[in-house]
Formats: C-alpha cells, sequence, structure tokens
C-alpha cells in the first residue's frame, strides 16, 4: 500500500498541485489570484507528462555513443518533453492575454474582485 | 387498377403551385387593388380548373400524381390525387373563388388595412390546403400541414387588436402542438412499418401491433389532425379564432383549416389504420365516443352564445364531429355520409358565414339579440340564411340532410343506434339554434328606426352567398349534380372497406 | 500540386492570411479586409475540393512532412472532416462578408489586428477538424482559443469580463483535454488518433484510459458548452461585438462537437464507451436537460444576442442528445444539425447585427413595426430563420429534430422524444414574440412613422450573406436527402 504511493509519489505531487490550482480557480473573487491557480494548474500537467516520461536508472536522451549499444530503455522519453515545450508556450500565451483583459478590466472598473465586477456589470445591463 | 396505384402526372403539382405563383404578383400589385385582386380571382379560377380536370380520373378510381425529391431517406415529397384528395381539393378550389369574390367586397366595405398581406395568405393557405388534399404520404402532409398552420396565422391576427394577437397565440400554440403530435407519430410509423404512404386499407398490413402501441400511436394521430378537426376537447382555439374578419372565418374555419383536420381524421382511420385493425383494438369506438361527446356538448355551447359568428363556430365543431363519427362508424354508408358531410357542411356553413359578414359589414351588428327585423332590410341574405339552417338541421330539401341520411343509415349498418339517437338530438338541437335567428330577422320588428335607409348589403358579397346557398339547395336535390359528389364518396368508401 | 496538397491548404492559406494581415495592412488598414476575405475564400473553394476528393476516392491521409505515422503528424480527410470544415468555412466566409461593415461601425480603429485574429481562429478551427493526431488538436485548440478570447474582448465595457471568464473555463477544458491525452499516451504509446483506435479495444479495463476519456470528453464538453458546462457562453456571444458573435456562434462551439464525436465513436470506439463509462447516457440526459434549459432561458431574456445565446444553449443540447444516442439516425441527426444550426444561428446573428448598425440596438421590447417597415428584407431573413428554429417543413430544422425524433424512438426514449418536441413550441414562444413586434402595430397610441430616413434596410454588404443564409434554410431544406444520403450517412461509424 505504502509502496504505492511512493511509487507513485511525483503523480500525487502533481495531482496536489492541481487540486490547489482548480481550488485557486474557482475559489477565489480576485482575478489576478484565479490567474494564479490557472498557471499552477497548467503547469501541474506539465509536471505531469514530465514525470511520466521518466525511467528508473535512465539517462538524458542525449545520444551517447561511448556508451555502448543504443539502448531505449536507458534513455528517458523524450517526446512528452517535446510536447510540453508547445504546452509551455501555450500558457505563456494565454497568461499574456489574461494579463492584458486584466489591465483592460482594470481601467475600465476600478476593481478586480470578482463579485464587484458581476455587479457592475448587471447594473450596466439594466441601464442599456 | 386500384386506388393505390399511380400514373404520373404534373397536374396536382401545377393545381398546389398556382396560388403560390400568385402570390408574388399579389404582393407587387399592392397599390393597385383591382389588378391584385384579379390575380386571386385568377389564380383561383385556374386551380379550380386544374382540379376539375381531374374529376374524371377519380371517379374512374384512379390516381394519377408526381413523386418529386427526396425528402429524407425513403421518403419522397410525393403528390397523389386520389378520389378522395379530389374530392376534398374540388370544395377547396371552388369555395375559394366565392370567397375571393366575398373578401373584396367584405374588406372594402371595411375598409380593412393591409390587404395585399390578406390576400397573399390566403393564396398561401390554399396552396397548401390543395397540398394537403394531395399529399400521398405522412411528410408530405405534415408539411402542407405545418405551413397551413403558419400561413393561417397572419389571417387569424389579422385585425391587430389585443384580442385577435391573443386569439393569435392560441390558435399557434394549439396547432403547433398538433403538428408536434403529428411529428412523433408518423416518426412511430416509419420505425415500424417502414412506409408512411397513405395506403386504402392502411399501411400496417403485414406489420402486427400490440395493443398498447396501437393505441398509444391512435391517440398520438389523433391529438395530431384532432385539434384542426376540433374534437373536444382540442376544439377551443375555433371560436376564439372567430376574432379573423369573416371571410377567413369562413374558408379557412368553415373549410379548409378544418377541414383539412377531418380529411386527416378519414386518412389515418381509412389509409393509415385501415378499417381491419381500427376494429381489431375498437379504436372506431374510442373515436365515436369523442365525437358524440363533442356533437352533443357544441350544440348545447350553441345555444349559450350570443354573438353570431360565436354561434357559427360551436355548430362548425359540432358537425366536424359528424365527420368523425361517421369515420368511426366504419361502414360504407357512414363513410359516404361522413364524406358527403365534408362537402355539404362546407357550402352551408360558408353560406352562414358570408351572411354573419355582410351583416357586420352592412348594419355593425355581431350579436344575435340585434338581429330583430333584417330579415327585411336584407332579405337575400336572411333567405341563403335560411336555406342553410334548414340543411344544417338535416331536414331536406337541403343537402345537409342527404349526409345526415347516410350517415344514419350507417349508424344501423354499423349495428348500434347511438349514433343514430345523437344525430337527431342534434339536428333538433340545430334547429333549436338556428331557427330563432330565422324567426328574429323575419318576424320581429326592429327597436326603433335604427334599420331605417339601409339596404341589401354589397352586390360582391350577396352574390357568392346566394349562389352557395344555391348550390347546397341543389345538391341536397340532385347529389350528383355536376361533380359527382355522392358517387366519388362512395367510391372512396368502398375502396377504403375494400382495402384495395 | 494543389491537388495533392489540398487538405493542409485550408489552414494553411489561413494561418498565412493572419500572418500577412498585420504586415501588410500596418499602414494601409483597408487591405485587411480583401486579405482575409481572399484567405476564406480559398479555403472555401479548398474545402469543396477536399468534400468532392473524399467523396470519390475514399479517406485521404495527409502525412506532413513526409514522415508516416505514427511517428508523424497527419492530416485525415474522411466525410465528417471534409463535411465540417465545408461548413465552417463556408458559414465563416459568408459572416466575414457581413463583418465587413459591422467592424467598420464597431471597431473603426482595430479593424487590421481583428482580421488577423480572426484568420487565426479559422486556421484554428480547420486545424482542429483537419488533424488526426491528439496533440496537434490540443495545439490548434489553444490556438483558436486564444483567437476567440481576443475576439470577444474588444467589444463593449463589459466584454473584457466575459472574455475572462472564458478564459478560465476554457483553459481548464484545454488543460483537462490535455490530461486526457497524456494518460492516452502513458497507456497506448501513441498519439495518432487511427493508431489509438486500432490500440484501444486491447485495453478495455484499463482504468487510465478510462480515465483519460472521461478527461476528454468533459474538456471538450466545456468547448462544445453543454450543460452543465456551458456557463461562459451566455456573456461571451452577447457582449462580443456583433462580427465576433456571428463568427463564434454558427461554428464555435461544433468544433467541440466535432472532437467529440471523433473520440467517441472513431477513436475509442462505442463499445469501449459503454463499457467503461455510461458517458454516452450522460450525454443524452445531459443533451435533453440542455435543451429544455436553454429554451425556457431564451423565453426570459430581453435582448435578442442573449435570447439567441440561451438558444444555441438548447441547439447544442440537441447535439449532445444525437450524439449520446449512438444509434445511426442520432448521429444523421447530430451531424445534419451541425450544418443546420450554423446555417440558423449565422441568419439570425447577421440580422441581430443589422439591427444593432441601423437600430443602433436589438433589444427586444425597444423593437416595433417600423423596423419591419424599413428593413423588409432583413425582417424577412429573421423570419425564415425563427421558423427552421421552430422546426416548420420545409426548412432544414424540421429535419434535424426529425432525424433525432427518429433516432430517440429507436432507443425506445420516449422521455427525450417529449422534451424534443416541447422544445419546439418552447422556441416558437420565444421567437414569435419578437415577430409580433415587428409585424404589427403598437395597440395603445400608434408610434407615427416620422419619415426618420436614418433607419433603413442594412446595406448591401450586410444585407446580402443575411439573405443567402435565409435562402439556403429553404433550400437545404427542401435537399436534405441529397446531403444526408450522399455524406452523412457515410459518416455514420462502422459497426452501427
Amino acid at each position: 500500500m505504502l509502496d504505492f504511493f511512493i511509487g507513485h509519489y511525483a503523480y500525487w505531487f502533481v495531482f496536489i498541485l492541481m487540486a490547489i490550482g482548480l481550488y485557486g480557480m474557482t475559489v477565489k473573487c480576485n482575478l489576478v489570484k484565479k490567474l494564479i491557480g490557472m498557471t499552477i494548474f497548467q503547469v501541474s500537467i506539465i509536471l505531469f507528462f514530465v514525470a511520466s516520461a521518466n525511467k528508473w536508472g535512465a539517462t538524458v536522451p542525449v545520444l551517447d555513443h561511448s556508451a555502448g549499444s543504443i539502448d531505449p530503455t536507458k534513455y528517458i522519453n523524450p517526446l512528452p518533453h517535446t510536447l510540453m515545450l508547445t504546452a509551455i508556450v501555450v500558457g505563456v500565451a494565454t497568461l499574456g492575454v489574461a494579463l492584458a483583459l486584466v489591465i483592460t478590466i482594470y481601467n475600465r472598473y476600478q476593481t478586480l474582485d470578482e463579485t464587484r465586477l458581476l455587479e457592475h456589470m448587471r447594473k450596466d445591463d439594466d441601464s442599456e | 387498377m386500384g386506388i393505390n396505384t399511380m400514373t404520373l402526372s404534373t397536374v396536382p403539382l401545377l393545381a398546389v403551385l398556382v396560388s403560390l405563383l400568385a402570390v408574388p404578383l399579389i404582393l407587387f400589385c399592392s397599390r393597385r387593388p383591382n389588378l391584385r385582386e384579379f390575380w386571386t380571382i385568377g389564380a383561383g379560377v385556374v386551380k379550380f380548373g386544374l382540379v376539375l380536370s381531374l374529376l374524371p380520373g377519380a371517379l374512374a378510381g384512379k390516381s394519377v400524381g408526381i413523386a418529386l425529391l427526396e425528402l429524407a431517406p425513403g421518403i419522397r415529397l410525393a403528390l397523389k390525387a386520389d378520389p378522395f384528395g379530389v374530392f376534398f381539393a374540388m370544395i377547396a378550389s371552388g369555395l375559394w373563388i366565392f370567397t375571393s369574390f366575398y373578401s373584396i367586397g367584405y374588406m372594402r366595405g371595411l375598409g380593412e388595412h393591409k390587404q395585399a398581406r390578406y390576400f397573399s395568405a390566403f393564396a398561401v393557405c390554399l396552396s397548401a390546403t390543395i397540398g394537403i388534399a394531395f399529399s400521398a404520404n405522412l411528410l408530405t402532409f405534415i408539411l402542407f400541414y405545418e405551413i397551413l398552420t403558419i400561413a393561417t396565422y397572419p389571417l387569424v391576427i389579422h385585425k391587430e387588436t389585443p384580442k385577435a394577437i391573443r386569439a393569435g397565440r392560441k390558435y399557434l400554440a394549439y396547432t403547433l402542438t398538433a403538428g408536434l403530435f403529428l411529428i412523433a407519430a408518423a416518426a412511430v410509423t416509419w420505425q415500424i412499418t417502414g412506409s408512411l404512404d397513405f395506403a386504402a386499407g392502411g399501411i400496417f398490413k403485414g406489420h402486427p401491433l400490440a395493443p398498447s402501441t396501437a393505441r398509444i400511436l391512435f391517440f398520438l394521430f389523433l391529438g395530431g389532425v384532432g385539434v384542426k378537426a376540433s374534437i373536444m376537447p382540442l376544439h377551443s382555439w375555433l371560436p376564439t379564432a372567430m376574432a379573423a374578419p369573416t371571410p377567413v372565418s369562413a374558408l379557412l374555419h368553415a373549410v379548409a383549416v378544418v377541414k383539412s383536420g377531418v380529411f386527416g381524421v378519414i386518412r389515418v382511420v381509412g389509409f393509415v389504420f385501415g378499417p381491419a385493425l381500427m376494429k381489431e383494438f375498437g379504436l372506431g369506438r374510442i373515436l365515436m365516443v369523442f365525437a358524440g361527446f363533442t356533437i352533443i356538448t357544441a350544440s348545447l355551447l350553441a345555444l349559450k352564445q350570443d354573438n353570431l359568428k360565436r354561434r357559427l363556430a360551436y355548430s362548425t365543431v359540432g358537425h366536424l364531429s359528424y365527420i368523425v363519427l361517421g369515420a368511426g362508424m366504419l361502414t360504407s354508408a357512414a363513410l359516404t355520409g361522413a364524406m358527403l358531410h365534408i362537402a355539404f357542411h362546407a357550402t352551408m356553413k360558408i353560406t352562414m358565414f358570408f351572411v354573419a359578414g355582410a351583416i357586420y359589414v352592412n348594419l355593425h351588428k355581431e350579436n344575435i339579440s340585434q338581429l330583430n327585423g333584417i330579415g327585411r332590410v336584407m332579405p337575400w341574405s336572411m333567405g341563403a340564411f335560411t336555406v342553410a339552417a334548414i340543411g344544417l338541421s338535416g331536414l331536406p330539401p337541403v343537402n345537409g340532410f342527404i349526409s345526415k341520411w347516410y350517415l344514419g343509415m350507417g349508424s344501423m349498418q354499423a349495428d348500434t343506434l347511438i349514433p343514430l339517437f345523437i344525430l337527431v338530438a342534434s339536428g333538433l338541437l340545430n334547429a333549436a339554434y338556428f331557427f330563432p335567428i330565422v324567426h328574429r330577422a323575419f318576424f320581429r320588428r326592429p327597436a326603433g328606426d335604427e334599420l331605417a335607409g339601409h339596404k341589401e348589403a354589397s352586390p360582391f358579397m350577396v352574390v357568392p352567398l346566394c349562389l352557395t346557398a344555391t348550390l347546397s339547395l341543389a345538391f341536397g336535390i340532385y347529389p350528383d349534380l355536376f361533380f359527382r359528389f355522392f358517387r366519388l364518396a362512395a367510391g372512396v368508401a368502398g375502396a377504403i372497406l375494400g382495402g384495395a | 500540386m494543389i491537388l495533392s496538397n489540398s487538405p493542409a491548404l485550408a489552414p494553411l492559406s489561413l494561418l498565412l492570411a493572419a500572418i500577412v494581415i498585420p504586415m501588410v495592412a500596418f499602414r494601409r488598414r483597408w487591405l485587411a479586409f480583401p486579405i482575409a476575405l481572399c484567405a476564406s475564400a480559398f479555403a472555401t473553394g479548398i474545402s469543396v475540393v477536399n468534400l468532392v476528393r473524399v467523396l470519390s476516392e475514399g479517406v485521404i491521409h495527409y502525412h506532413f512532412g513526409g514522415w508516416i505515422p505514427p511517428i508523424g503528424i497527419e492530416y485525415v480527410l474522411d466525410p465528417l472532416s471534409a463535411f465540417v470544415t465545408l461548413v465552417v468555412n463556408a458559414v465563416s466566409l459568408l459572416v466575414l462578408v457581413h463583418a465587413h461593415r459591422s467592424v467598420a461601425a464597431e471597431l473603426p480603429d482595430r479593424s487590421m489586428p481583428y482580421y488577423a485574429v480572426v484568420m487565426l481562429m479559422l486556421t484554428g478551427f480547420n486545424g482542429i477538424i483537419l488533424t488526426g493526431d491528439f496533440f496537434n488538436l490540443y495545439v490548434f485548440l489553444e490556438i483558436s482559443s486564444l483567437a476567440l478570447y481576443g475576439m470577444i474582448a474588444v467589444g463593449n465595457k463589459k466584454s473584457p469580463v466575459a472574455a475572462f471568464r472564458y478564459l478560465i473555463m476554457g483553459t481548464v477544458g484545454g488543460s483537462f483535454y490535455l490530461l486526457g491525452v497524456g494518460f492516452v499516451y502513458m497507456t497506448t504509446g501513441s498519439l495518432n488518433m487511427a493508431d489509438i483506435a486500432k490500440i484501444a479495444p486491447t485495453l478495455y479495463h484499463q482504468p487510465a484510459l478510462v480515465a483519460a476519456l472521461g478527461l476528454m470528453v468533459v474538456g471538450l464538453g466545456i468547448k462544445m458548452a453543454i450543460f452543465p458546462l456551458h456557463g461562459w457562453l451566455p456573456d461571451a456571444y452577447t457582449y462580443a461585438p456583433s462580427a465576433s458573435s456571428a463568427l463564434i456562434a454558427p461554428v464555435g462551439a461544433k468544433v467541440g462537437v466535432y472532437a467529440i464525436i471523433r473520440v467517441i465513436f472513431y477513436v475509442f470506439g462505442v463499445d469501449f464507451v459503454r463499457h467503461s463509462l455510461p458517458l454516452t447516457d450522460i450525454l443524452a440526459w445531459l443533451g435533453a436537460i440542455a435543451i429544455v434549459y436553454g429554451s425556457v432561458l431564451a423565453i426570459a431574456q430581453k435582448e435578442m444576442k442573449r435570447m439567441l445565446a440561451y438558444s444555441s444553449v438548447a441547439q447544442i443540447g440537441y447535439i449532445g442528445l444525437g450524439i449520446g444516442l449512438a444509434n445511426p439516425y442520432g448521429i444523421i441527426g447530430a451531424v445534419l444539425h451541425v450544418m443546420n444550426h450554423a446555417l440558423m444561428k449565422a441568419c439570425l446573428f447577421l440580422v441581430a447585427g443589422n439591427f444593432r448598425l441601423k437600430l443602433g440596438h436589438s433589444t427586444i421590447p425597444r423593437l416595433d413595426h417600423r423596423v419591419r417597415k424599413r428593413m423588409p428584407w432583413t425582417t424577412a431573413a429573421f423570419t425564415v430563420g425563427a421558423l427552421s428554429m421552430v422546426g416548420v417543413p420545409p426548412t432544414v430544422g424540421f429535419f434535424s429534430k426529425w432525424y433525432l425524433a427518429l433516432g430517440t424512438i429507436q432507443n425506445g426514449r420516449w422521455l427525450f422524444l417529449a422534451a424534443l418536441l416541447v422544445s419546439s413550441l418552447l422556441n416558437a414562444v420565444y421567437f414569435f414574440r419578437v415577430l409580433e413586434k415587428v409585424y404589427m402595430k403598437p395597440l395603445e397610441g400608434d408610434v407615427p412613422d416620422d419619415g426618420d430616413t436614418a433607419l433603413a434596410e442594412a446595406p448591401g454588404s450586410m444585407l446580402i450573406p443575411t439573405l443567402v443564409l435565409g435562402i439556403a434554410l429553404l433550400l437545404l431544406g427542401l435537399f436534405n436527402a441529397v446531403i444526408v444520403t450522399g455524406i452523412i450517412t457515410r459518416i455514420v461509424p462502422p459497426g452501427m
């Protein structure tokens, strides 16, 4: 049983990060805190992929001819790493767009609190 | 050649399309009333002519038609002018010509607004009605049925008063819901039999049904066609729809819309389920119970109405259920009588509505209590009304007697006397709510001089109503006059029961 | 060369346009729209070519860079992807024509970057539909999502908030999807859809694969806006500029639908799905609830765009129901509705855009009969759209409902049939309300038609796409059997 936890410690860590991220996104009212939660969530998934690429006793995926025959089990899987490069870029772009939105929202409403924002929007709706 | 085979002909398609083609012409000529009305009358005459050309074939029991594009895999948009369809189409298209002339008199007499919209909507409605008459399968039927619903809406709300708009909403609520039931019923039928084509004697041959399935399916169909056929308790849109102008009530709610409903009932009874299936599950009895209840209740309600059009509306509800009753009895005389009543009730009721409208345009009176002595001022109109009243009460020599006679015979053929009693009772009630109107018109003095100086209504209105009254009388004396209604009806009844 | 590379050309041309527009039109703003229009027209043309190719040659696999899958990324053209790309591109082209005036009126100083972002969105959509690789789908999903956030945010004062909420929810969706992809990769070792389809049946009981399926469907479900994951949709559609609503509403949620169809029916297979999770049942129930919920809420709305947004939630419910039924008629109904809803919603949102341009608003209580007098063609198009949404034959809307009804009956799901039919009535309520307002004179005190010359019919470039869509609703309804038998019946996955 304990073996199960220890053997998969990386994934448990990732899980906890995901939970924290989701918590931040849903429960927190401040928009920036939501973004922080979102970033944590995205990063946790990236870490998940990276963790899944690992193999016990393997080294970085750079071919080393001096090590003898080319044995795939001696190198960790590079594919998830490359996929995650893309995912990181996506995360960065999303964060950029989100921060631009936050700045615009702050300029228009002078608040970043979600509940107050929704109130303002309802008022604007009714007066329209 | 039986009723289920078909030769190719574009005449049914042309008959449907003629009035549709008139619509843009009507709309473009909206500023020139005479030219605009010319298109309506022209389309009506051409349409009637086309339908009439199909009569000889129909009398011989042949069907012509055309299958157009596929609407869904395995189901085509198909028109088939079988004898029953020709029968209904003749009534609808023939009476449209009368209504168009009448409408001219009515609308111009009242200076009504939006006449272009009125006439073009009428044209679309008639297109849809002929489409319903000539539908070869359930999906085509549903298509034209829904188009009829949408096209009648602008006519119901024509006056655009709050009352009219409410009436329109109620009408739509009822008819759209009915359409949904019909769609569900058609979908289930397709699922079970793989075919939606109307066939004399039923589609379900070779597809045994469980009793519960058959009953639920029947109720779905009944919900679908029953709203337009005004079977109680689905009837209450009809009196409310009297908020429409009288020509609308006349044609649509005494001829096209409601007759499409009972046409649908007979299609369902004879061409979808078939007499065998109906008898097997006692569906005919269910129909008779609903119809009988409707006849009596509607006649009683008619007695209480002071507004003339509402009294006529309840009378229509009752008479429509004569037809449903006949369909439920499933004997040759009953079916013949039911179909004859489709035609004959149409001529009589339309006369009465025409008279009601003439009274309104001429004297601005709507209630029966105000009609004292108008017979002296409008003798032709009230004379026609009297003829129609005699017929609707089932008395010779007007045509209403003939259809009622056959319905009564059908009741005896079916070995049950209850329908006969209902018919007799209803006849008495009809007399009870129509003859007082006649009496008031001719034998009571008007209060004061209010009628002094008034004459008969405009000839545009009086001539059509006299013609329809004369037709009612003529058909009463010789039902096969011109159009061989009797032979057609008997032929169709035979085909249904014979299961060709 | 064009023919052999045709699968890739649609997204590539749009991507090229997205890059070229800022470079070329930086100084000369007026160039942005023509470039965008050309690219969109080209993409539509290529989609037609693709569809013809698929129907005659069968499924086409296009390997990028010559790398053979499962190592390389491939685009797959089969009847489903060809059909959906054609719908997306064709409808977007029509809306883009309309957008020219609308953007000029609502976003005059930002038109150039706007068109570039629209091109990016279309690139993303095309990529999602055509790709045969799961991770590639994620990439394009995020490309289109980022573009969408931008397009929504440039509306009125409230739109950044709506865009932000969409961003949060959309990122959650994308991330769930990515997580699902990770699980799939870990269990099957492949990211190629066709490859996984071969491997998955052997791994029915692997919890990781089942979890992957669940995560992917939830993630894509957020993009598809199936109830209860639809929360971002109403605000986003309402507060976005008219052109954005018209571009997003018809096709945006559809790519999510497409992806779900792929995942459930083509990659994992119906048997796997039924075996492991009652996903199809859940989808069907959620679809049915969405249908009623969306329709009821639409009735309560005063502003036309918001009403159309909730209506979209209901329509997406139809598609969800069709997918959830998982029988041939259900799939046919769902895919046909993808096309039908795109056409209907595009027509209706274009009408709303016309109203906004000419009247300055699209609030329903403020409409009156002058609208019909001054904008007769727009009102006529709205009427056809409304009739189609209610499901009056022979418009297209009737036929989606017919096939879906047959699908529910085939499975014996009477409750779903009832939901389907009741929604027609609910649709009638909120559409006829608008029609009553525009077709009838007000009752108390006739509002005088003061000859207000500013109120006129919408300009040609806005009117023509609206009318084309309206006519399409009728024609494609009458001829729907051609599309169904020719294309859609081939889409029904094997083994059904």
